[in-house]
């Protein structure tokens, strides 16, 4: 009996007490700053975050070098087949026989963006970027060449 | 201060002037009756811009923002949607009773609307039951949602509507007896006099502690009442799809839609009219220089300042808190609410026998 009483006074109080803390946090909430993003209004602007996964690059030096050994690794850790490399071996001065990459054909049209082929990457030669305007009118028009510095 | 009466009185002297007496009063009716609809109108738009944008401010949004500057046309545009949609002819209802039900919940939320003493001399109808004739046609509208919610002919109508029936006799109760509190305080039910005996400092500060518990009591009372807020269960969209609007399309719906707007504007009018002061200035007490320069301010910007703020408080109940469920709503009335609330009633009746109040 004395503890039901006692019970329905806690009860009261805490009641009222957690619906003020409600209240607190959604008064907050009120004056921050708003995260909507005005999309096309605000393109020039417009940070994407570190981590999006937008589109694949190999990033190239100024002397237009890049770390891939062309082993092929990306391609094979690749769900959807999206990565084609093409690689021939050249022998150097030294006499040695060594692989090196001719063609690194990326398709963004058959990519999910799983980043397995970075995170297997020996040589961290590839990474993704976080462009995302990606539309284009054909097909074909996605399939890029990584290999190359230009395109 | 501007008393809105010498206006009233100038356009009552000049249709007296060329028309008979009959007449002139009928006249006058008929415009009291289109300043009211209008500024029922264009309350309801502006209410539901502001809920749009408050709700956006809660959740870290924007809110409307594309039509007109800040998004301002958004909810006039809104509106003109809604004119132009059409109304669905069910089958297997009681077609007379669902056609009539929007019409009854919207002309109990009018006539409640007609109660509110806007500004000083800017009153409809100011007679000695004011407060008791707007609690009276207020629960009228409980007659409406039962209606739609029967003549539907669907179960989660039903559902909702028997919920808003519970949900609306309970806290009819903490209105009822939270006005009270305020009536034994005034010793008065005029609107007016309850207004300008708050001259002198705004209830909520003469009559101290039961003051604020009533005050208190009446804005969760009154979230109920409109069915709104954490206290929306006649309408829960997740489990009764909408509850007794269900069926209705186009004007219909809106009807529904405009009167929970402008019903949780009676509330905030009335909280304002009973515990802050109405359309009365702040005034303090000994502070001559002070009040005179809040005399300045017109009244109709300080009744409708006043209602702007508990509206946005009842707004900030409804974008915080989840939605009860029908045994909590029930029991925070009967367990809760209603002891505390008559005994507030016998604390008033303590203060004002041995005036304890300032």
């Amino acid at each position: 009996m004395n503890s039901s009483i006692a019970r329905y006074f806690t009860s009261f109080f805490k009641g009222l007490f957690s619906l003020l803390t409600g209240m607190k946090v959604t008064l907050r909430e009120f004056f921050t700053k708003k995260t909507t993003e005005q999309y096309p209004e605000n393109r020039a602007t417009l940070k994407m975050f570190d981590r999006f996964r937008g589109e694949l690059v190999m990033p190239h030096d100024e002397q237009g070098n890049h770390k891939c050994i062309a082993c092929g690794i990306c391609e094979m850790n690749c769900p959807n087949g999206t990565i084609k490399i093409t690689s021939e071996f050249v022998t150097d001065e030294a006499g040695k026989k060594k692989k090196v990459l001719v063609k690194y054909r990326y398709d963004l049209g058959s990519c999910m963006f799983c980043q397995l082929c970075v995170k297997m990457c020996p040589q961290d030669a590839i990474h993704f970027v976080p462009t995302f305007e990606h539309a284009v009118f054909t097909r074909d028009k996605l399939v890029k060449m990584l290999h190359d510095n230009k395109k | 201060m501007f008393d809105f009466a010498t206006i009233t009185h100038w356009v009552d002297e000049l249709l007296r002037s060329f028309l008979p007496h009959a007449t002139a009063t009928l006249v006058e009716c008929i415009l009291i009756g289109l300043c009211l609809l209008l500024g029922y109108a264009l309350i309801a738009l502006v209410l539901i811009y502001a809920e749009r944008k408050v709700c956006a401010f809660f959740q870290c949004r924007i809110g409307p923002n594309r039509v007109g500057p800040y998004g301002t046309i958004q909810s006039v545009a809104d509106m003109i949607k809604m004119l132009t949609k059409e109304l669905i002819d069910i089958n297997h209802i009681d077609r007379f009773l669902f056609n009539l039900a929007p019409f009854v919940v919207i002309i109990a939320s009018v006539l409640a609307f007609g109660c509110i003493p806007f500004a000083k001399g800017l009153h409809v109808i100011d007679f000695n039951v004011g407060i008791f004739f707007l609690i009276a046609v207020s629960s009228i509208g409980i007659v409406g949602i039962l209606l739609a919610g029967w003549a539907s002919n669907n179960k989660y109508s039903l559902i909702g509507a028997m919920r808003s029936g519970a949900q609306m006799i309970s806290y009819e109760l903490s209105i009822g007896l939270s006005i009270l509190t305020v009536v034994v305080f005034t010793g008065s039910m005029q609107l007016s006099t309850i207004v300008e005996g708050q001259a002198d400092g705004w209830l909520l500060f003469k009559g101290h502690i039961p003051a604020c518990i009533a005050f208190i009591v009446y804005l969760i009372a009154g979230t109920a009442e409109t069915n709104r807020g954490p206290f929306d269960l006649p309408e829960a969209d997740s489990e009764l799809t909408a509850g007794y609007h269900t069926e209705y399309s186009g004007m219909h719906f809106g009807f529904f839609y405009l009167a929970e707007y402008l019903n949780m504007f009676v509330v905030a009018s009335v909280a304002t009219t009973l515990f802050l002061g109405g359309w009365m200035p702040l005034h303090v007490p000994g502070w001559e220089s002070f009040n005179q320069i809040m005399d300045y301010i017109p009244s109709i910007f300080w009744f409708f300042g006043k209602t702007g703020v508990v509206i946005f408080i009842i707004m900030w109940f409804k974008w915080t808190f989840p939605r009860l469920r029908i045994d909590q709503l029930l029991r925070l009335e009967w367990r809760y609410l209603l002891p505390l609330n008559l005994l507030n009633l016998f604390l008033m009746v303590i203060v004002v026998v041995f005036k304890l109040h300032f």
